[in-house]
């Protein structure tokens, strides 16, 4: 350790006239290295920044929820005949709290589409959702600075109170910020005629999986509320949200159990249910992902490869031009082991310089791409590249090892010098 | 005892001939003295040099080097030896052409893991005692040959070598700067180095203690022979200055 460190300046020195002698070489391969380091990084920041965006997108439709849908038997069940259809009344809420303890929550909803939703003369046609509070939480439905969602109170009451998708408000009250706008917030629109209060704007998001239509074109009324206006009595659907998103699979098989006990159903019957386990999809996007960038870190590391076999070049010429040189050293008692260190540092000097200016750039590139305002609709969906830890990480220790590498084999050629035949190479 | 040769023998497969360079050599030096090898070109010196400073092993015999057995150790015990026990000077001086002066002294001192502190004190000491106190920084394209040399020598001081191995140190300079180099090992041998010294000249040769005379791979000590050879080698010289 002690001959590294004090040899460092030498090697540094060697570096210097190695870049003077083989000007045109050197400047290829520090190039190669530098593209090698730019691809690499670029190639794995931008799958980062996919996966970040896929995964805020995922989020869009809910966090960590299960979506259950009634269907159609298919198998006769006890006397029962095939084809009957499952429908779920508020009744089972209660009924799967009770059964499943490991939910968080339990809820579904109403749904009616093509409602009028009026103010003043601006009139749109639309869906309007009666649901629960939890969706809050559930189903990402956030309110906007100065409005809120709705609570227990408007639920037990069935208040009269809406929650507007954020595009649904700009149709009827302007975009905010244009002439016209009107703060929506405690005025009156008219669902179908009849008079409710918006209490709050749903934050815009990005929602990439959606049923029945996205959020932000949606009116959302308390459930009970719903039931009082619009005769409706089976929900379009169920939303479950476990504690813990390891256990969708037994929280899947369970809701079959006591699903299927409760509606008379073969517990086996697959077409009985409809279940959208959006755990699981987010699970198997990740995986996607993470296959993704392998693929991507694969070929930005092929690159540097071969920027290694330009090291690798260099090094052997540096050894056969330095032969009577190695010959002087191992006469001055430089171990095989010592001769080795040199060409191999200097080879990770080549793959660490050409390294630090290929991560500089790509910061540099990560940090412009990343000022890009979130307007732009191919950044919503390609998400901003992001160069995390284990990224630099990565391409560290790849290029560290393409450094050793590169330089193994020419500095086992410097060692197998015989110092005999080297000093009388002069 | 620092060099104790019996019947060393060297040869060399060089395809389908077989090159014998030594044929039995047998050589005795003593701790502190001024040893020259003569000989013509292909007797076997730069041979018998290499072996002596453990570069090269022999094919048959045996060698102690102050009083170590050398002939069957491994290639980085003898890189030890010659980092501790032995000091090159070559005819081509074999600076690195890149490091300062000092820097080069310091090199086996690199090798041998000396510290840092030592390392700089000594490798100033040693190009202060060669007169070159004030060139520590230059380059060596920036010194003339004999200085080169005498950068040279201290490098091959740094480790406080038991035996100087010199090829032909005056072979590539002029006269002048060649007679102060020998005075240069003269005060060492005083000082109380062994040197072993190959050469051609022969005036050069008669400013060492002993003359050891190599010819076909064997030493012949007759004197007889010997003078005459020195004779030749000097009528030689006188026949050069003259031209």
């Amino acid at each position: 350790m002690r001959y590294i460190w004090s040899n460092i300046k030498l090697i540094t020195k060697l570096f210097f006239r190695e870049l003077k002698s083989q000007k045109l070489r050197m400047s290829l391969t520090m190039a190669a290295i530098i593209w090698g380091t730019l691809s690499i990084t670029m190639l794995l920041a931008f799958g980062e920044g996919l996966k970040n965006q896929l995964a805020i997108n995922q989020k869009g439709l809910g966090d960590g929820i299960i979506l259950v849908w009634g269907g159609q038997t298919e198998k006769t069940y006890k006397g029962l005949p095939r084809g009957r259809p499952i429908r779920f009344r508020e009744d089972v809420i209660p009924y799967i709290q009770k059964h499943i303890p490991e939910l968080e929550a339990v809820s579904g909803e109403f749904i009616t589409w093509g409602r009028e939703i009026t103010y003043g003369s601006n009139s749109v046609n639309n869906k309007i959702n009666g649901v629960s509070p939890e969706y809050e939480f559930m189903r990402s439905l956030y309110a906007e600075k100065g409005g809120r969602f709705f609570n227990k109170l408007d639920m037990e009451e069935k208040r009269r109170v809406v929650f507007l998708g954020n595009e649904l408000r700009d149709d009827l009250f302007g975009k905010p910020g244009t002439p016209g706008y009107v703060d929506p917030i405690g005025e009156v629109i008219e669902i179908s005629d009849i008079q409710f209060t918006v209490i709050g704007i749903m934050q815009e998001k990005m929602q990439m999986g959606m049923y029945s239509g996205p959020d932000w074109n949606t009116a959302f009324i308390p459930r009970t509320t719903f039931g009082t206006i619009f005769t409706r009595r089976t929900l379009s659907n169920l939303v479950v949200k476990p504690w813990d998103i390891g256990q969708s699979e037994y929280i899947k098989d369970r809701l079959y159990d006591i699903l299927s006990s409760k509606y008379q159903f073969d517990p086996e019957d697959s077409r009985a249910l409809s279940i959208w386990d959006v755990i699981e999809n987010a699970e198997v996007m990740n995986k996607v992902m993470i296959g993704m960038q392998i693929f991507f870190g694969v070929i930005g590391g092929l690159t540097l490869l071969v920027a290694g076999v330009g090291v690798a070049n260099i090094m052997y010429v540096a050894v056969r031009e330095r032969t009577a040189e190695i010959g002087v050293k191992m006469a001055m008692g430089a171990k095989r082991g010592q001769v080795m260190v040199q060409f191999m540092l200097e080879a990770l000097l080549i793959a660490g310089i050409g390294g630090a200016i290929g991560l500089f750039l790509s910061f540099s590139i990560a940090g412009i791409l990343g000022s890009i305002p979130m307007e732009s609709d191919a950044i919503k969906w390609l998400g901003k590249p992001t160069i995390s830890v284990p990224i630099a990480l990565i391409t560290i220790s790849v290029l560290a090892m393409i450094g050793l590498v590169s330089g193994f084999f020419p500095a086992r050629r410097a060692a197998s010098v015989n110092p005999v035949e080297s000093l009388r190479y002069e | 005892m620092m060099i104790e040769m019996e019947t060393i023998r060297k040869h060399y497969n060089t395809g389908k001939i077989k090159v014998e360079a030594l044929k039995g050599v047998d050589l005795e030096i003593d701790a502190g003295e001024f040893v020259s090898i003569v000989g013509p070109s292909g007797s076997g010196k730069s041979t018998l040099m290499n072996i002596a400073g453990c570069l090269d092993t022999p094919s048959d015999g045996k060698y102690r080097l102050d009083g170590e057995s050398v002939e069957k150790l491994s290639m980085s015990r003898l890189a030890e030896i010659r980092n501790r026990k032995i000091g090159f000077v070559f005819q081509a001086f074999n600076l690195l052409p890149y490091a300062s002066a000092f820097e080069n002294v310091e090199l086996p001192m690199i090798f041998g893991n000396v510290h840092a502190k030592e390392r700089k004190k000594r490798a100033t000491e040693l190009l202060e005692r060669v007169g070159l106190g004030d060139r520590l920084d230059h380059k060596p394209k920036e010194l003339s040959g004999g200085e080169m040399q005498r950068v040279a020598i201290a490098r091959a001081l740094a480790n406080k070598p038991k035996l100087i191995l010199a090829d032909e140190p005056t072979g590539n300079l002029d006269s002048k700067s060649g007679r102060a180099i020998i005075d240069l090992f003269e005060e060492l041998w005083k000082s109380g180095s062994t040197i072993l010294m190959i050469t051609h000249d022969s005036t050069v040769a008669t400013r060492t203690n002993r003359v050891v005379y190599l010819k076909d791979g064997l030493i012949h000590s007759k004197p007889r022979e010997m003078a005459a050879d020195m004779k030749a080698l000097r009528d030689r010289k006188r026949l050069d200055a003259m031209r």
